[in-house]
């Protein structure tokens, strides 16, 4: 097969693990909030059903989740597509993680902060969103970003449910024509391209966000 | 005599096992300074941070501008005070933190223009307005636009300072507002109080460690020692002739430094 037909039909790959990190890091992002905030302020039972969540996204493999969402659910009269079951799966996986990381950065927030905004008279929510969640934001973009990269490898993941990503793509290509250094390294090649794009977008933000935090000092 | 505007009434307050206040009375008279000052660990911050509804009581009253600060009336009965009470109760009250508190990723404009606007609902022109006329009057107002990290220790705590007076509270706090500065910073920061109480009447309850300022700016100094007033009077009276063997001690203690 001739190198620029191996790249197109792994190009075509690719066009679907991206899909599929568009759509679950969002979702990713969305549970990492909601329950690292529940974790964090919300009444006892609650906080309860997080922990939950969270024990068990983080105890258990990706890959039977992943396996429990498409194959089993089923079984419950839950059917869904391959692609939903992907994002779902691997949303709610890093979402778990992520949820440490929100619960861990707004509790790194110095206590002063909260006590200027109390003496201040700000009602809570003015103080979560306004004054400790921009201070906390700075602080998860770097963890959350190594999770961005975990998402992102861990997509691979999907192939063994028939979804044609790019390491799907790579096995069946490599199995038909056995040229695996050319297909390999080009599979290495764009994994290593998709880190890299968000590890400049993580960086990018960063910077925006870190306006008058960047040098440090504890006490303002 | 009009009611003071501060009242302490069998105040208790412990930290699990630890009590710092058993029995605590004090009183504070509308527009008088007090200085606090006392030995590490005796209970001062703690005081003032009662005050500021930092830290809960758990016994006795307190009452505020003739209201209770940490109760207040429910079905004719005093139940401890939900957070709208607080709320009300906390536009009283203004306090400027040892260690600054300001919020590093705010401006300095707008660390004193959020809570008139976003608290009180102030329009951002007024508050901006009076913004800069308090950076005027801390000396800072070329620094409106500036980050906090990008300045000095005595900067930033009249930045504090500034912050907290855009609420117009009608008591300050003061908790060693100086303490963490270096020694040639400490004057810029007390000549902003000193020019404050010329110009202005307030009910001002200062923490200090700066014995000479205590003495220069206060209408009553109390020595407190273990939780309780060991001592109390006029500054010329506590610093030149302490009766307690306690406030002799520490103030030597002072002096010898
Ligand atoms: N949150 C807390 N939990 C437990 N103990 C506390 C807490 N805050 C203060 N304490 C203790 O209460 C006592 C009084 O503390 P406080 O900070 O009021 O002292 P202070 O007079 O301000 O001392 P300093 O001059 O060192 O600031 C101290 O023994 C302190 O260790
Ligand atoms: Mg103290």
């Amino acid at each position: 097969m001739e190198f620029g037909e191996i790249v197109s039909v792994l190009l075509q790959g690719a066009v679907v693990t991206i899909q599929i990190v568009a759509m679950a890091l969002p979702l990713a992002v969305l549970m990492a909030f909601s329950f690292g905030l529940i974790r964090l302020y919300a009444p006892t039972p609650f906080k309860q059903i997080a922990i939950v969540y969270i024990e068990f996204f983080r105890g258990t493999s990706a890959l039977i989740q992943l396996y429990w969402i498409y194959f089993v659910l089923p079984f419950f009269g839950i059917t869904i597509d391959a692609m939903t079951a992907a994002v779902v799966a691997l949303g709610l996986n890093i979402g778990a993680y992520g949820t440490e990381v929100v619960r861990g950065a707004i509790q790194s927030v110095p206590k002063g902060q909260y006590e200027a905004s109390i003496a201040l008279n700000f009602t809570s929510s003015q103080r979560l969103w306004r004054i400790i969640m921009p201070q906390a934001l700075v602080n998860m973009i770097p963890p959350f970003g190594n999770l961005a990269i975990e998402l992102v490898k861990a997509t691979s993941l999907v192939s063994l449910i028939t979804i044609g990503d790019l390491t799907f793509k790579a096995k069946m290509l490599a199995d038909t024509t056995l040229q695996v250094g050319e297909i390999f390294g080009v599979v290495l090649l764009f994994y290593f391209v998709m880190a890299q794009f968000l590890v400049f977008f993580i960086r990018r933000l960063e910077t925006h966000l870190s306006k008058g935090l960047g040098r440090g000092g504890l006490h303002s | 005599m009009s009611a003071p505007i501060i009242e302490f009434k069998n105040v208790k307050k412990c930290f699990g096992e630890t009590v710092i206040f058993s029995d605590f009375n004090f009183k504070v008279e509308e527009n008088e300074i007090v200085s606090i000052i006392g030995p590490s660990g005796s209970g001062k911050s703690t005081l003032l941070r009662i005050l500021m509804t930092l830290e809960g009581i758990d016994g006795g009253y307190i009452n505020v501008a003739g209201e209770s600060l940490w109760h207040m009336p429910w079905q004719g009965q005093h139940v401890p005070a939900n957070n709208k009470h607080l709320h009300k109760m906390r536009n009283h009250l203004g306090m400027v933190f040892q260690h600054f508190n300001l919020f590093p990723h705010m401006t300095v404009k707008r660390n004193i223009t959020e809570a008139p606007m976003r608290v009180k609902g102030v329009s951002r022109a007024e508050a901006e307005e009076f913004a800069e006329k308090l950076l005027q009057l801390v000396g800072l107002a070329d620094k409106a636009d500036s980050y906090p990290n990008d300045l000095s220790g005595g900067q930033k705590q009249r930045v504090g300072i500034a912050r907290a007076l855009a609420m117009k509270p009608s008591i300050l706090l003061l908790d060693e507002i100086t303490s963490a500065l270096d020694p040639e910073l400490v004057d810029e920061v007390l000549d902003v109080i000193r020019n404050l109480v010329k110009e202005e009447s307030f009910t001002m309850l200062l923490v200090t460690h700066e014995m000479y300022f205590a003495r220069e700016i206060s209408d009553r100094v109390c020595f407190f020692d273990k939780g309780a007033i060991v001592e109390e009077g006029e500054p010329e009276a506590i610093f030149t002739q302490p009766k307690e063997e306690r406030t002799k001690a520490f103030l030597n203690a002072y002096i010898g430094q």
